[in-house]
């Protein structure tokens, strides 16, 4: 819904009022009730060690070796879940015998598995790398598969009666169709791979933003992980805006329509 | 025809035995449930029947043919690809000479009305357009046989009556064989050389009926004796095996 309020300068101005107003009742709360700065810094103190941190250089080389784990994990995570969702999505066999250790595998939170993973492959950059893998893969497996499948019966039929190859058919009608599930699960597992990333360095590392919260942590340092979390987002937000600028440029034709290209069909017949 | 197995096995489709002369423009008219789909299927090479056979051209319809090209209830454009590129699609699966058809596509979207369009995409496009379109992609590889079923079915009364001029003009120009599938008595009598009524539960055909009336038919040659006729006669053969319409 577009509301009049939401465009144009004045929405811009009220939102920018909005936050200007939390930060600032943040900060007088924080003044007024005394809280000591363990608990909760005042916003001023957290930019203020922002300013510190950026000024050290010691933000770079941690965000460089995050984005770089979650980067290799997303890339070896979606294209394994691609090429094995559409294994399951195209082979009745393949899926029955996938399919119990999907479910199990579904069912289980994956970040469960950091610690064990850190053992198996150590404090370095490959342990990060497998986590991440882990938890983006299932988002893409998963709407990979739903995605293959969902192809209009009557456009599997058209393109049938014209005497096409099964793989005719997989990539004119039904690779293009899953992508808009495919893009969905691309966002989703672009998170997710951030997420495995930290929580893995949260369990042993040596360098990186989710070890840095953690040694912040022991040090009581709470503006300083404050600080971190802000940045932490500002990368899910870049990263988020990658898959969705290129969700664009390949889905075009993918908005939402008025008129459907398959017009009101009679149940009937 | 049947649907499953044993005892429950629906009999779809029973003694049905027809044939079209070449050139010629067949309707198959009949209530909703009579089996007119299944028997486009059989003849698309869709789905095999489990008795007897159709063939085409002296040759049976054992599997989906390239020289058969079908419109369906709707439009099925795929909607990432333009105007044209849906146009093509027959061109990119059974790999024909690209340029060749590329004048063909164009001439043809001419012929309907779409020349202009061929960049656009199918959302941009109205249903008759969109049907157009399909109509377009089933004429490309210049089919033997055209198979439409209730290619109208969803349109507008307006934008079908306009349809039913341009297929009759299409035909006339192109000279097709053309099974028409609609549960419209009207456009049956309208657009056929001879209808075929089909009654449900089995499906088989009722009736015959040669339209012998003059081309190319105007709108209005629904208000004449002769149509009223045509139409009566085909009512009565549809209420009398109780294919209610």
């Amino acid at each position: 819904m577009s509301h009049p309020i939401t465009k144009g300068a004045t929405g811009l101005s009220l939102r920018l009022l909005l936050i200007a107003t939390v930060l600032g009742a943040w900060e007088a709360g924080v003044r007024y009730f005394e809280l000591p700065q363990y608990i909760l810094p005042p916003p001023s103190s957290i930019f203020e060690g922002l300013k510190r941190g950026v000024a050290s250089g010691i933000y770079i080389e941690h965000i460089g070796v995050t984005l770089a784990e979650t980067f290799m994990g997303f890339a070896v995570g979606t294209i394994l879940a691609f090429c094995l969702g559409t294994a399951v999505a195209m082979s009745r066999r393949v899926e029955y015998f996938l399919y119990p250790f999907i479910v199990m595998f579904q069912a289980m939170p994956k970040v469960a598995l950091a610690p064990l993973i850190v053992i198996w492959f150590g404090l370095g950059l490959t342990s990060k790398v497998i986590n991440a893998a882990l938890v983006a893969f299932f988002p893409l497996m998963v709407n990979t598969i739903v995605g293959l499948r969902s192809a209009d019966e009557d456009r599997v039929n058209l393109l049938r009666s014209l005497a096409a190859t099964k793989t005719q058919i997989f990539w004119m009608l039904r690779l293009p169709n899953a992508l808009p599930y495919i893009f969905a699960g691309l966002e989703i597992a672009m998170i997710f791979a951030l997420i495995g990333a930290i929580v893995a360095e949260f369990v042993g590392s040596e360098r990186g933003l989710g070890m840095l919260i953690q040694s912040m942590n022991f040090n009581m340092d709470v503006a300083g992980q404050f600080g971190v979390l802000l940045i932490l987002s500002l990368i899910g937000l870049f990263l988020n805006g990658m898959i969705t600028g290129l969700r664009r440029r390949v889905l075009f034709w993918d908005r939402p329509r008025e008129s459907d290209t398959s017009i009101r069909k009679d149940p009937a017949t | 025809m049947r649907y499953g197995g044993g005892d429950d096995a629906v009999v779809a489709l029973a003694d049905i035995d027809f044939t079209v002369r070449e050139g010629e423009f067949v309707s198959i008219v009949g209530p909703s449930g009579c089996g007119k789909s299944t028997l486009l299927r059989i003849l698309a090479g869709l789905m095999p029947p489990t008795q007897g056979d159709a063939s085409l051209a002296s040759r049976p319809i054992s599997g989906p043919r390239r020289d058969i090209g079908v419109v369906f209830q709707s439009p099925v454009l795929f909607p990432w690809r333009t105007v044209l590129a849906n146009a093509e699609l027959p061109v990119d699966v059974q790999g024909l000479d690209r340029k060749a058809m590329r004048t063909r596509a164009l001439e043809l979207l001419k012929l309907v009305g779409l020349d202009g369009f061929e960049n656009r995409y199918p959302r941009e496009l109205s249903g008759g357009m969109q049907q157009r379109v399909s109509l377009v992609r089933a004429l490309i590889h210049d089919p033997a046989l055209l198979l439409m079923d209730e290619p109208f079915g969803a349109l507008d009364a307006m934008t079908r009556e306009t349809m039913h001029i341009e297929l009759q003009r299409i035909w006339m120009e192109r000279q097709k064989t053309v099974v028409f599938i609609t549960h419209s008595i009207a456009e049956a009598v309208f657009l056929a050389d001879r209808v075929l009524v089909m009654t449900p539960r089995p499906g088989k055909i009722g009736a015959e009926l040669t339209i012998d009336l003059p081309r190319p038919r105007p709108l209005d040659v629904v208000n004449t004796e002769h149509f009223g006729d045509y139409v009566k006669k085909i009512r009565a053969a549809l209420n009398a095996t109780g294919g209610a319409l």
